[in-house]
């Protein structure tokens, strides 16, 4: 199967959006889903990326990516026209969408792309949604007007004040949870973001949904790579989540198990960007 | 005397009709020529070298031609082990091919892989003459001699003209070949899908290359392409397409399902949660499947620079992933086993390499928890002694831990191989279709499922089981479902 990037956009400093082929893909997936990539070939490594929205009449998904690692440096610089070496999925238990009256969506940077769909079908079912959308400064940003369009009320945070609200979004998200006493928070973004997210909806009692973003190899429950301690018991997040009731997530231990491999995704990088400043990435 | 003389000479009297069973006795037992331990130690290449031919005609004329093939019934495939043996000391190598064949499709495979011992070689009258399985005529070494042998000259078996039925084949590993090859030998059209992005199953991601040449398993998958069955990879049934959709949309008459175990288990001990500890099935799909070996040489997948390795459980993947460990550069690999020696359910063969290698075994060990370091990573295992006791249900001796034997063991990786339950994501996602408690698949003797015109077989039927009964119930289900699109 060709998966084509249709159509690249830059978001902001580090974060893309590709429209790529994924026929069947698009057809079956559901909110909440993700897919996983190999960039190139059987050498690449095997990265889950959350899918930010899909064309099933044009039999295309969108996936949106923040430039990391070498695996993402090397989508960065694909172009359109260029293809993906492999996509499978759609992976993961998709969102249980329900009526359930007022919910509170909090994204943070990249986190904005898989909560975009979520919050959409939400909204569809029949919900009120206060979203509240942060991240370090004005151009990091991403899907402010998507956001606009399908909440009640749309809030912005920046950590430098350079837009929107200044501080955290966990200011705006504990204010809501006082006045509002939303039914359900479904929080993406970082771990520790979400962390705190979860530590400030707790003591009112809000149901919070996360997606967690766990290291994978094959997204089918075959491996046991990306399990996360669940109310102290192990989970899969390729199969049983990626959402979980956040406040039972050990994200402590989480967030150790996602910087494994820190010292040899940097040298991987490193020597990448020098490969590619060299001008010999084409020629190995 | 020299061995060429000595197979001669036994020729000649075998020709004559005078070789009598006590000069096949004291043919000596050929030993498989092997990668020198030390040297092997730093490469992935394959250990067992293979018998050479005067070695392979030797071997076989030990065999005693008896009239029962006790051999045979050990057999899970039921081989014809008498005469393609006898085939190989004739040097007529294509007949004896031709043999195994018929009950087998992967004799490159198997000849490396099966658990011998515990199965035809168990029940061979030369190892219970000398009382030592060890001495069986060697059937595995002579199986995989002759699959060598004729290694790309198999050529591409005959299909039957196009029948315009449709069969799904869900899942690559060895069942799901065998099942492909064997539906598309009749005439109907044989679609193969893989979640991975490359066919082979566990033969790919989890027995390592030095154990099984990843070229014997592209061979294989490329006779299928060739006999026109269409293989698609990166596609998860019941994710991509459902089987109901599969069956109702897209216009497939029967679908077998061998999607193989998943959901690694783990000790439920404290620690497992800490960066450096493993499933052995993660370990060995990085290592294998995901080319984490060459991490930086053009891998893109990276795995723990271990220095100080635990494994533990006692089973082909709990060696497997010791001997993988010391070949990405280990110091030190522990295999922590609960029960003794003679209770580990891996293949001699693998204890023998393992230890060759410098593995070092802890026989009657088990562990307690898992000791982290202030930033989450391993630091050490502490284990708890064991002595046997009385036999339980299994009949094994149950070990019982002795109080206060705590000890520990400076580590900074741990691999699970105590095994695998099964894969959820058919059962979750196929109305009808009837499991047992364990999440495995149920089927009748036939492999057909509660759902018609679906069939299953392999580990996700048995729990985790061995490459020749995925393949034994792939051939069962192949016919089964060649009679029911017969029909
Ligand atoms: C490390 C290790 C060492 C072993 N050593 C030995 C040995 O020495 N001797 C021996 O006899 N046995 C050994 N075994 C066991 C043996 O490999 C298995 O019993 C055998 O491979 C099972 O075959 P299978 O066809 O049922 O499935 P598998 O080989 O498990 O293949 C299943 C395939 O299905 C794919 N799949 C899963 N879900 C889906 C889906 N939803 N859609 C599409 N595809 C899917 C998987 O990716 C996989 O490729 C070993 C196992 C392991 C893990
Ligand atoms: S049991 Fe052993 S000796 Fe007898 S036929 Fe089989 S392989 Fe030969
Ligand atoms: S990614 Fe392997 S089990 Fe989830």
């Amino acid at each position: 199967m060709q998966h084509k990037i249709l159509c690249k956009e830059q978001l902001s400093e580090n974060v893309f959006r590709i429209e790529v082929e994924a026929a069947l893909i698009a057809r079956a997936r559901k909110p909440g889903q993700f897919v996983i990539v190999g960039v190139a070939d059987e050498y690449s490594e095997r990265i889950p990326l959350t899918i930010a929205g899909a064309h099933p009449d044009k039999g295309t998904i969108e996936l949106i990516f923040q430039r990391v690692g070498k695996s993402t440096a090397e989508m960065a610089d694909m172009n359109e026209g260029d293809s993906l070496g492999y996509i499978v999925g759609p992976l993961g238990q998709p969102t249980h969408v329900a009526k359930v009256g007022t919910v509170v969506c909090v994204g943070g940077g990249i986190g904005n792309a898989p909560l975009l769909p979520i919050a959409t079908a939400m909204k569809e079912a029949g919900n009120k949604i206060i979203s509240i959308i942060g991240a370090r400064d004005k151009g990091l940003i991403i899907l402010e007007k998507e956001f606009a369009a399908i909440s009640d009320e749309l809030i912005v945070v920046t950590d430098d004040g350079s837009y929107g609200r200044k501080g955290l979004v966990t200011e705006p998200l504990a204010e809501i949870c006082e006045s509002v006493k939303p039914d359900l928070a479904i929080v993406i973004g970082p771990t520790i973001m979400m962390k705190f997210c979860c530590k400030t909806t707790e003591p009112f009692g809000v149901h919070t949904l996360v997606s967690l973003n766990t290291i994978m190899v094959d997204g089918t429950g075959m491996c046991g790579g990306c399990r996360v301690e669940v109310g102290g018991e192990t989970k899969f997040v390729c199969v049983d989540g990626p959402e979980f009731d956040g406040h039972k997530v050990d994200f402590d231990q989480m967030m150790r198990r996602l910087g494994a491999y820190k010292v040899q995704e940097q040298k991987a990088l490193e020597e990448y960007k020098h490969k590619c400043r060299f001008g010999l990435k084409n020629n190995e | 005397m020299d061995d060429n003389k000595m197979l001669e000479e036994l020729l000649e009297k075998q020709a004559a009709g005078e070789l009598k069973a006590k000069m096949r006795y004291e043919i000596p037992a050929q030993d498989m020529p092997v990668q020198d331990g030390t040297v092997r130690r730093s490469n992935v290449s394959e250990v067992a070298l293979g018998y050479t031919e005067l070695q392979a005609r030797l071997e076989a004329m030990r065999c005693l031609q008896c009239k029962t093939a006790p051999c045979m019934k050990g057999c899970p495939v039921k081989i014809r082990i008498r005469d393609f043996v006898s085939a190989i000391a004739d040097g007529d190598y294509g007949k004896s091919l031709a043999i195994i064949k018929e009950n087998s499709l992967l004799p490159a495979v198997c000849g490396r892989v099966c658990p011998q011992e515990v199965q035809c070689q168990e029940t061979c009258t030369v190892g219970l003459k000398f009382k030592d399985v060890e001495k069986s005529v060697s059937i595995g070494r002579l199986e995989r001699f002759v699959a060598d042998w004729g290694r790309g000259e198999g050529g591409v078996p005959q299909v039957a003209p196009e029948t315009g039925k449709k069969v799904a084949v869900v899942g690559a590993g060895p069942g799901g070949i065998v099942v492909a090859a064997d539906i598309r030998r009749a005439g109907h059209d044989v679609t193969l899908f893989e979640a991975f992005h490359k066919p082979g199953g566990v033969l790919v991601y989890g027995i390592p290359e030095f154990r099984l040449p990843k070229a014997i398993v592209a061979e294989e998958i490329e006779v299928l392409d060739k006999m026109g069955v269409k293989i698609v990879c990166n596609f998860i049934v019941g994710r991509t397409r459902t089987i109901e959709e599969l069956m109702a949309e897209d216009g497939f008459d029967a679908v077998y399902v061998g999607v193989g175990a998943g959901l690694p288990s783990f000790m439920g001990i404290d620690g497992e949660q800490l960066v450096g500890v493993y499933s052995a099935n993660e370990y060995l799909t990085r290592a294998n499947l995901m080319k984490a070996y060459d991490f930086g040489k053009g891998a893109d997948t990276p795995i723990a620079m271990s220095k100080k390795v635990a494994v533990l459980g006692g089973g082909n993947v709990a060696m497997d992933s010791a001997r993988t460990a010391v070949r990405l550069g280990a110091e030190k690999v522990y295999l922590v086993y609960r029960r003794s020696e003679i209770e580990m359910p891996a293949r001699v063969e693998e204890v023998h390499h393992a230890k060759e290698e410098g593995v070092e075994f802890c026989t009657l060990q088990n562990p307690k928890r898992i000791i982290g370091t202030e930033d989450g990573m391993v630091k050490s295992l502490e284990c708890l002694k064991y002595e046997l006791g009385e036999p339980d249900d299994s009949g094994r001796r149950r070990p019982i831990p002795i109080e206060g034997s705590e000890f520990i063991l400076d580590v900074d990786t741990v691999i699970v191989a105590i095994g695998n339950g099964a894969n959820p994501l058919i059962g979750q996602t196929t109305p009808g279709l009837e499991l047992n408690k364990w999440g495995n698949i149920i089927v009748d003797d036939k492999c057909k499922t509660s759902l018609d015109g679906v069939y299953a077989g392999g580990d996700i039927v048995l729990g985790a089981a061995t490459v020749i009964l995925a393949m034994g119930q792939g051939r069962i289900a192949a016919a089964a479902i060649n009679e029911f699109l017969a029909e």
